[in-house]
């Protein structure tokens, strides 16, 4: 079996990987979600935008459930914690995600103007939501997260649902938002043609401006004003999972300590602002794939940027410092990281592989000619 | 425990099933039609005649509006855990996580990945890698069943697993223990068989009525032919391997066939089957009762001289466990302090089988250590489930899967007889189109109800189970919930009902005109 330590880190970097693996498909179909009243002005239109995610959506969205489920089975502190913390947000998330499928099947299956334009508002909340609150979910946890422990482990989150909405987590709501819009925006540059197209890329290439803006911003306010966690002392890395035993320091800017000791981290905040950049330039260029990539690249070296600053920390406490949860003490037993990696690396490449086949088989842009043809198209 | 726990812990069961018993209401149908769609299919490609493309296309339609809805719900089932049960997620992720993300990882993925092609892909694939794709679908569907019963069945039966004091959970010593757990591997079977009567029964209703009705005879016809035949076999399929899981709950869950039977004593074996009476939970006692000899004892025991354990005796087995589960409570709690201490250590590990059962003493008292014996009494008495409910509810559970073994058989035989128009059956098969709804949610009252007070059966009792969140943030989101999926399943029935009328060939016409 693989040293314990080791298999943290990997389990660390996997649950990066799913929730990047959520942002590259599933963001773009939140963006879409949220592009598709506005860049879809007639009914065809809007059937048009919808239907270029309609066929992927459904195995986009696993990402999401995969990342649950694997925080479950990985880090099962921080699953429970976390959503039954964010209690009301959650619900909010849940909500927004139950409305997207029955959204995208229902809305044209009648034909009344009522009711498709009920439904395409709906399905604008349906990516709003989610994307404004993981945004701000993050943005809770680089602040830390009012939680403490008993001694039977039984955790007590002493916040509320309004403390969740403070500047800083509005701040990451926002940027969240402007991701998935540019992503959203440029996947709707490949897919579909003028003047859907047009109207796309003009509100991918603003929320591109945004995105650098705000990270530049968040990263500005990280540095020298908010208080980072650090780990004074702890036993042990290969210790039993509870989170009650090590030190932990709080000072202003610690978060961006990691960087000194690991100066090729810098790479992550580099890309995120490059692959931005790119996104803007490259947007309007042949048929988008280039800015679409470089979208990608820019939401992996944000979201690097989020895992690389706090870590080894996964959940930090503001309340009670000393009992965060981090890399070293809130994971699933090794026998269990051990086999769910195996799963893992049998899995994901075939994953990857019919993933790939299902986009194959539906390249090319979505156009009237689609949606007349297709009687099951949304 | 005070008022106010007790109330958190009522809103969040009350939460956890009214969202499991909905999920639950498009699972089956999925299971079914996801099915009955590849055998479909696999008629199209093998015999190459049109309309049964156009068949495998219509409940293809009706199978993606149920599906919308089956996706939907399963994804707050999926964070449910964590929002509501912390405490639970917490003590139990090591093991119950694993088949949660191996069923995302091996089967939801594939399904919901593949469900697009299934609709976009008829013209941009050929007739097998398209038939390839339904039976992915199909084969996806049921490896999820698996998996979520997998999670079930370890916490009706939690096996190859142990109590890690450092850690304050339960920790996995065995997966092949817990994917071979019998309790799992019956109800997996048992479960999808209801799916697929459920799917076949849809089928059969739908087409009856349009028979009736003297619409897409031809369509309907075949449909009956897919539906008889697929419908008999699962149905016996269920009655047979649910008693199977008979058989299996008798051997672990003594408590759970005890109170299914009102069984308030222990009878000279091989027991007797009790058809009907009237369970009084106060007096234990059934009153009026008519009761078949012999029967329980075999299923239960497949053994002519075994015991079936009365109610009265497992309480008493129930208050040994918790005298001897007290000191591994104890134990508990010195190491909670000193986790180097040895000889606290040797007392948790002998004693920690029982550890659950101290643990229902937090119910009634603050300190287990120092229960007395009046409040072990009622800690045993905790573990009785609720009896008449489990008792009615098995029963027109039962009596339906033979009503369902009875109703295909007449379909089989008059399908054979080449007989569509006797219109007193095709009347009764309209009409029993939802019983196997209510056959499957009584299911999951039996075995879910049924497991109570328990969350993991002997481990951890479900009243510590529950997040550390408030009841009014409860409220908030049980009246939500209501709220917002009974407007969910009024347009999900419009949306069915919709496109039932229109039917396959008003769909063929539609195609063609735009």
């Amino acid at each position: 079996m693989i040293d314990y330590a080791t298999l943290r880190i990997i389990w660390w970097l996997l649950l990066g990987i799913i929730i990047i693996g959520f942002a590259v498909t599933d963001g773009f179909d939140l963006g879409v979600a949220i592009l598709h009243p506005f860049v879809g002005r007639k009914d065809k239109e809007r059937r048009i935008v919808i239907n270029t995610v309609g066929p992927v959506w459904e195995g986009n969205q696993v990402w999401f459930i995969l990342a649950g489920g694997a925080t479950f089975a990985a880090w099962p502190y921080l699953y429970a914690i976390s959503f039954s913390g964010f209690y009301l947000a959650m619900f909010l998330v849940l909500a927004g995600l139950i409305l997207r499928p029955v959204s995208f099947k229902y809305r044209s299956k009648v034909s009344h103007p009522v009711w498709r334009t009920v439904w395409d508002w709906l399905l604008f909340l349906s990516g709003f939501i989610p994307t404004l609150i993981f945004g701000v979910a993050v943005g809770n946890v680089i602040q830390g997260v009012p939680f403490h422990f008993d001694e039977t482990l039984r955790a007590f989150y002493t916040g509320s649902f309004i403390d969740l909405l403070n500047p800083f987590a509005l701040l990451c709501g926002f940027l969240s938002i402007c991701m998935f819009i540019m992503h959203g925006g440029l996947y709707l540059g490949i897919k579909t043609e003028n003047p859907i197209r047009h109207r796309a890329i003009a509100f991918a290439r603003v929320a591109a401006i945004l995105v650098i803006i705000l990270f530049l911003l968040g990263g500005w306010w990280v540095t020298t004003y908010m208080q980072g966690f650090a780990i004074k002392q702890i036993a042990s890395h290969v210790g039993p999972s509870n989170p009650l035993y090590k030190q932990v320091i709080t000072h202003v800017g610690a978060w961006i300590w990691n960087y000194d000791i690991h100066p090729y981290f810098l790479i992550a905040p580099i890309i995120g602002i490059v692959g931005a950049l790119c996104a803007l330039i490259f947007a309007n260029v042949v048929s988008s794939r280039i800015a679409f990539v470089s979208s990608c690249i820019s939401l992996i070296g944000i979201i690097t940027t989020f895992g690389a600053s706090i870590f080894p920390f996964i959940l930090p406490s503001s309340t009670n410092p000393n009992e965060s949860l981090t890399v070293w003490d809130a994971s699933s037993s090794q026998f269990t990281l051990f086999i769910m990696l195996i799963a893992t690396i049998i899995f994901i490449p075939i994953i990857l592989a019919y993933t790939t086949w299902v986009y194959r088989v539906m390249r090319g842009k979505v156009t009237d000619d689609f949606i007349n043809s297709n009687k099951s198209a949304y | 425990m005070n008022s106010a726990h007790t109330l958190l812990v009522d809103l969040s069961r009350v939460q956890f099933a009214m969202t499991a018993l909905f999920h639950f209401l498009f699972v089956p149908l999925t299971l079914g039609l996801s099915a009955m769609l590849a055998i479909m299919e696999s008629v199209y490609v093998m015999t190459g005649k049109e309309i049964w493309r156009e068949i495998t296309k219509f409940w293809g339609i009706l199978f993606g509006i149920n599906f919308a809805m089956g996706v939907a719900t399963g994804i707050t089932m999926e964070f449910q855990f964590g929002t509501n049960w912390a405490y639970y997620s917490q003590y139990v992720g090591d093991i119950f996580g694993a088949p949660l993300a191996v069923e995302g990882l091996m089967a939801f993925f594939l399904e919901a990945t593949l469900i697009g092609i299934f609709f976009f892909g008829w013209n941009r694939l050929s007739k097998l890698s398209h038939l390839t794709v339904t039976w992915f679908i199909a084969i996806a569907s049921n490896m999820s069943a698996l998996w979520i019963l997998i999670a079930n069945g370890w916490m009706q039966h939690p096996v190859g697993s142990y109590f890690d004091f450092r850690t304050m959970r339960m920790e996995v010593k065995s997966f092949v223990d817990m994917f071979f757990n019998p309790v799992a591997q019956a109800k997996f079977v048992h479960t999808i068989s209801a799916g697929y009567v459920t799917g076949a029964l849809f089928v059969l209703g739908i087409s009856s009525l349009y028979l009736l009705q003297k619409r897409h005879v031809e369509f309907a016809k075949r449909s009956i032919v897919v539906a008889a035949a697929f419908g008999l076999a699962s149905a016996l399929s269920v009655v047979v391997l649910g008693d199977e899981s008979g058989y299996l709950t008798g051997v672990n869950q003594h408590m759970k066939i005890a109170a299914i039977e009102a069984m308030w004593n222990t009878e000279k074996p091989p027991a007797s089957f009790t058809i009907f009476g009237i369970p009084n939970l106060k007096t234990h006692t059934t009153k009026y009762e008519v009761s078949i000899p012999y029967l329980l004892g075999l299923i239960a025991t497949r053994s002519l001289n075994e015991p079936v354990l009365g109610i009265n005796q497992l309480v008493d087995i129930a208050k040994k466990r918790i005298k001897n589960g007290i000191p591994a409570y104890i134990a508990l709690k010195k190491l909670q302090k000193n986790p180097n201490d040895t000889s606290a250590q040797q007392t948790l590990k002998k004693h920690s089988n029982d550890l659950g059962y101290a643990l229902l003493l937090k119910r009634f008292t603050n300190n287990p250590a120092t229960a007395t014996s009046q409040q072990i009494q009622q800690a045993a008495d905790s573990t009785i489930p609720n009896v008449p409910v489990l008792f009615w509810a098995f029963r027109f559970m039962v009596g339906l899967g033979m009503f369902f073994i009875g109703l295909f058989t007449l379909a089989l035989f008059f399908t054979t007889m080449r007989n569509f128009s006797q219109r007193w059956f095709l009347v009764l098969a309209v009409i029993a189109i939802p019983l196997p709804w209510i056959a499957a949610e009584l299911g999951w009252i039996v075995a879910e109800y049924g497991r109570q007070p328990w969350v993991i059966d002997g481990v951890l009792p479900t009243f510590l189970g529950v997040s550390s969140t408030s009841t009014s943030q409860l409220i908030t989101t049980v009246t939500g919930f209501a709220v917002f999926y009974t407007a969910l399943a009024i347009v999900e029935i419009y949306l069915m009902v919709k496109y039932i009328r229109l039917g396959p060939v008003q769909e063929t016409t539609r195609k063609e005109i735009t």
